[in-house]
């Protein structure tokens, strides 16, 4: 018997001609042995095959026991499947994008929740790592060192945070990012290095003990080339000497993937990296996350009284700092410990019902599509049923049909959603800032969209199942159509009228947004970002200290100032319209005396500037003067104002000139400039007061340079680096164009107004695949109905209404429901994009435009088609 | 032999064709017709075998093992496909007609037991 199988697989199949010949051999044989009995030669024959029977369906059966039937029927109905779908692109094309845009949908949310949540971080002995989260406040050090050693739940807790440093390997230092951890940090996840050595707890020895430097993998990839002798090279970290002790692995990531991490310091050398020493602060000095093993059968409830326990010890004995210290547990995922890991799952949550939503409106669409199409078929399959085809083949062949489009529906939404997600992996949306992405699929995510798109087509597929089996092949024969006319509102129109609404509040929002977002991209920025670059120099991280700080700074402007092309150097604190920007201070009149908050006029953003600064933004000075190298510490307090703080506080521009104004805790100041109105926190806020204060009188450690020059950005880039790497090597900067700059400010904005319109364009192309699936149903079952009104000379816009005007109706009230609901979801919007109002004939007009596209385009094919009913034809079918 | 008395004879029970062409087969290899016609005249044509479901069934019988088949010629000389019993056919064989044997003794002591 294994032989037989074996000989099988092999393919020594017995041919179908072989059996033929056995049979016929047979009949021979048995006509031979009648006609020995005496009957004649064909009365012989007769019987030889009365007695056999039915050689057809012996060689049938013979035929299915060879096990190629299940396959022969299925490649037959996909051949079958391909040719009719490729018979009616229009419609192949309309399933296709729609299942393929839900189903990729869904596969990018799936991946970055599976990113995000599910994927395990690729340590050892992950499931019993937990963040210990405070349930108000922060942990210090201190904190962390008395939890660590007087908690018996956990097999130690180690500390981490992020550190971003002036990093020289030999090549003039570099803002890098990196991992400040505890000693214990990677004895406690239980990692081994690549080469060299890992710093362990006896390693800490009190502040700055521990000059060790571990790489990452692609650090030292990067920066190093793979060199082996990496380890016990030194390196400047903030210009002080660290020793190279050792290469992660390159599999290992931290806890955290969406960080890039450079390096591991130890924690105790937290004033040099971070250049301040917290580690005996007990109040309020955030140490970092804080996470460990719980010992085994600990649960996670045991482990939070214990860790209680220790904190209600801590709040008695430190009743200063700790009023109430109660923790909660979190189960490692990249963001344990920093609060973002429930927002993220409530909204990644809300994502994927949307998305699910979207399946589902799509599935919906789809099975409305195939019953058109079972209608259209309704002919053939009725005279399929009269040949003798059993209704089982038929739905086969029609489950054929829905899953051959499901599938190629969800490899193309794979495939796009692929395409996207290996480009969000790659993208670093902070440039400044060490995050990624890191949201690649994984086989998970091919394998739900798989699944996905088998379950999809047999839902969608399963729609037209009733009516095949209804079917009638005498009635649909005899008189066409079976059809009756359905009930008045089906549960099908109720849904279709909900996915128009839902499309038309989309595409409201996206039109509110994208105007609003133009309207401020087009407002008065107070600044000319064309033709300036703006330079950020660390000075902390290259040491510099009190009054050091304004000599450099001079030094600086005067060294940019030499930089051909360069027509204007000005230093600001912080450039307007970054993530960093803005500090402000309450302003009160002259004449107030009792300097308390609510006495103050407003609050006003405040900016420390270099004299030449407004000259450099390219903001113009509306009156008075700027700035001057004698504004300095011994003068008296003066200050540049934009007209806003002028009307604000004065009345009027005019007014504001030579007059005093005052800020808590600080001299009177005057007045000697009014300056035009900008943005300074973001490019879609409203007009905000801001006052410029000279940067001699109102030090700052953080400046920005910022560069007016009509060369070439890249030359002049160059030129500040060599320049700025010739004042001090140890200098962090980076130089961007402004442009650029402002574009992280534009991020939320954009990001809305993108995803708007992505959710508007899949709200449109499902509306208009159910809409022409229901026209496209209306118009086949209706067709003797259409043929009789065309015959007896109705014109043709009667013939359309009757057709489509089902389909029409539901459009118009989906639509203008939806406008409704999309005017009110604006005001939500208003928040992000400023100037984003509903109220705008143009916003209005553009939905109304963008619902008729969809509905010219939704009903254009079954127009087109009850049109060119010809009933001539109708009759001689029917 | 006529074709007369056909609606008289037995129809084969399901399942119990692939037994006689088993015990027809101890006898020696032998060609589809001969089977056919063994089991009748050995049956005293009480069974009637239909021609065209005995080669399906031999055809089965092959594939699970229980046959093995190569064509050659028959004692009239006609090219014929000879079967023959495997190792794996004896023991089924015997296998079976015990089970057989079982099945008719307790269908015939219930159709004999007096009691209702």
């Amino acid at each position: 018997m294994p032989l037989g199988i074996l000989g099988r697989i092999l393919g020594r199949k017995r041919k179908a001609t072989d059996f033929k010949a056995e049979i016929e051999a047979h009949l021979q044989a048995e006509t031979e042995r009648l006609r020995e009995q005496g009957l004649s030669e064909e009365e012989a024959h007769n019987a030889a095959c009365r007695a056999f029977g039915n050689v057809t369906k012996a060689q049938e059966r013979f035929y299915e026991s060879r096990h190629w039937l299940l396959w022969d029927n299925l490649s037959r109905d996909v051949r079958y499947s391909l040719r009719l779908l490729r018979k009616s692109p229009s419609f192949t094309l309309a399933a296709i994008l729609t299942l393929a845009m839900a189903i990729g949908a869904n596969a990018v949310v799936f991946s970055v929740m599976n990113a995000l949540l599910l994927r395990p971080l690729g340590l050892p002995r992950e499931q019993s790592l937990f963040s210990v989260n405070p349930r108000t406040g922060v942990l210090s050090y201190p904190d962390y060192l008395d939890l660590r050693a007087r908690n018996r739940s956990f097999d130690g807790l180690t500390a981490m945070n992020v550190a971003g440093v002036g990093l020289d390997t030999g090549h003039g230092a570099s803002l890098t990012w990196g991992w400040i951890v505890s000693g214990n940090y990677f004895d406690l996840l239980g990692v081994e290095p690549y080469i060299g050595r890992f710093f362990h707890s006896s390693d800490e020895r009190g502040p700055n003990s521990a000059p060790y430097l571990v790489l990452s993998y692609g650090y030292w990839h990067d920066h190093f080339q793979d060199d082996p002798d990496i380890v016990g090279r030194t390196v400047q970290l903030n210009k002080h000497p660290f020793t190279i002790i050792g290469v992660a692995s390159s599999e290992f990531h931290g806890t955290n993937p969406f960080v890039i991490a450079s390096f591991y310091v130890p924690i105790v050398d937290q004033e040099q990296v971070e250049g301040v020493n917290n580690l005996d602060v007990r109040e309020t000095a955030w140490i970092g996350t804080v996470i460990g093993h719980l010992k085994k059968g600990v649960t996670a409830a045991q482990a939070i009284a214990d860790l209680n326990s220790v904190g209600s010890y801590l709040e008695k004995t430190y009743p200063k700092e700790h009023q109430r210290m109660t923790f909660s547990l979190e189960k490692s995922s990249p963001f344990m410990g920093s609060g973002m890991t429930v927002g993220a799952q409530a909204f990644l949550g809300a994502l994927l019902l949307l998305s699910g939503l979207i399946l589902l409106a799509a599935c919906a669409n789809l099975g409305s599509l195939f019953s058109a199409r079972a209608a259209d078929r309704s002919r053939e399959i009725a005279l399929r049923l009269a040949m003798g085809s059993s209704r089982t083949s038929i739905l086969r062949q029609l489950f054929t049909e829905a899953m051959v489009v499901s599938l190629m529906g969800g490899a193309v939404g794979i495939w796009f959603s692929a395409l996207l997600l290996q480009w969000l992996s790659a993208w670093h949306p902070l440039p400044r800032y060490p995050v990624q992405v890191a949201v690649n699929p994984d086989a998970n995510v091919y394998v739900l969209a798989l699944l996905l798109s088998v379950i999809s087509g047999f839902v969608f597929g399963a729609v037209p199942v009733r009516q095949v089996l209804q079917t009638n092949p005498y009635g649909v024969i005899k008189s066409g159509s079976t059809a009756t006319i359905g009930r008045r509102i089906t549960a099908r129109d109720a849904l279709l009228a909900l996915q128009v609404a839902l499309c038309a509040v989309l595409v409201t929002s996206s039109f509110v947004a994208v105007r609003g977002l133009m309207r401020s991209m087009r407002s008065d920025l107070g600044i000319e970002p064309q033709n300036a670059l703006l330079v950020d120099v660390d000075m902390n991280t290259a040491g510099y200290h009190g009054d050091q700080i304004a000599v450099m700074q001079k030094r600086m402007l005067d060294a940019m100032a030499t930089i051909p092309g360069v027509e204007a150097v000005g230093l600001t604190n912080l450039p307007p319209m970054t993530l960093d920007c803005c500090a402000s201070s309450l302003v009160f009149t002259d004449s107030t005396t009792d300097l308390k908050d609510a006495n103050a006029v407003t609050s006003a953003t405040q900016f420390s500037i270099s004299t030449d600064y407004f000259r450099a933004a390219g903001t113009s000075l509306l009156m008075g003067r700027a700035f001057t190298l004698s504004d300095d510490k011994n003068s008296p307090r003066v200050a540049i104002i934009n007209q806003h703080l002028a009307r604000e506080v004065f009345g009027s521009e005019a007014k504001a000139m030579n007059a005093y104004f005052k800020q808590p805790d600080k001299p009177r100041v005057l007045v000697v400039g009014v300056v035009e109105d900008g943005k300074y926190g973001s490019a879609t806020e409203p007009p905000q007061p801001a006052m410029f204060l000279p940067i001699l009188q109102s030090p700052a450690t953080e400046a920005w340079l910022v560069l007016r020059s009509k060369s070439e950005p890249q030359q002049t880039a160059l030129a500040i680096r060599s320049k700025l790497h010739g004042l001090d090597p140890l200098l962090v900067s980076s130089t961007e164009t402004w442009s650029s700059g402002l574009a992280q400010s534009l991020f939320a904005p954009r990001m809305a107004a993108f995803s708007l319109g992505v959710l508007g364009i899949m709200g449109a192309l499902l509306s208009i695949t159910g809409i022409f699936g229901m026209a496209a149903y209306g118009v086949s079952r209706r067709k003797r109905d259409l043929g009789i009104r065309i015959a007896i000379g109705a014109q043709r816009s009667e013939v359309l209404q009757a057709a489509l005007g089902r389909a029409v109706k539901l459009l118009a009230f989906g639509s203008a429901a939806g406008l409704l609901l999309g005017i009110l979801a604006s005001r939500v919007l208003a928040s992000i994009v400023f100037d984003a109002t509903p109220r705008d004939p143009f916003v209005l007009a553009g939905v109304v435009v963008a619902m008729a596209l969809v509905g010219l385009i939704a009903t254009w094919i079954p127009a087109q088609r009850a049109l060119s009913i010809d009933p001539v034809m109708l009759l001689r079918e029917e | 032999m006529s074709t007369q008395n056909d609606k008289e004879r037995l129809e084969l029970l399901q399942g119990t064709l692939d037994l006689l062409i088993l015990r027809t087969l101890i006898f020696g290899p032998q060609h589809g017709q001969g089977i056919a016609h063994a089991i009748q005249q050995t049956s005293d044509k009480e069974l009637l075998v239909e021609h065209g479901a005995l080669y399906p069934a031999l055809q089965r019988l092959e594939e699970r093992g229980w046959l093995s088949a190569k064509w050659g010629t028959s004692s009239n000389n006609r090219k014929a496909r000879f079967y023959e019993l495997t190792s794996a056919g004896r023991k089924q064989l015997v296998a079976e007609t015990a089970k057989w044997n079982r099945l008719t003794a307790a269908i015939g002591r219930i159709l004999e037991s007096k009691e209702a």
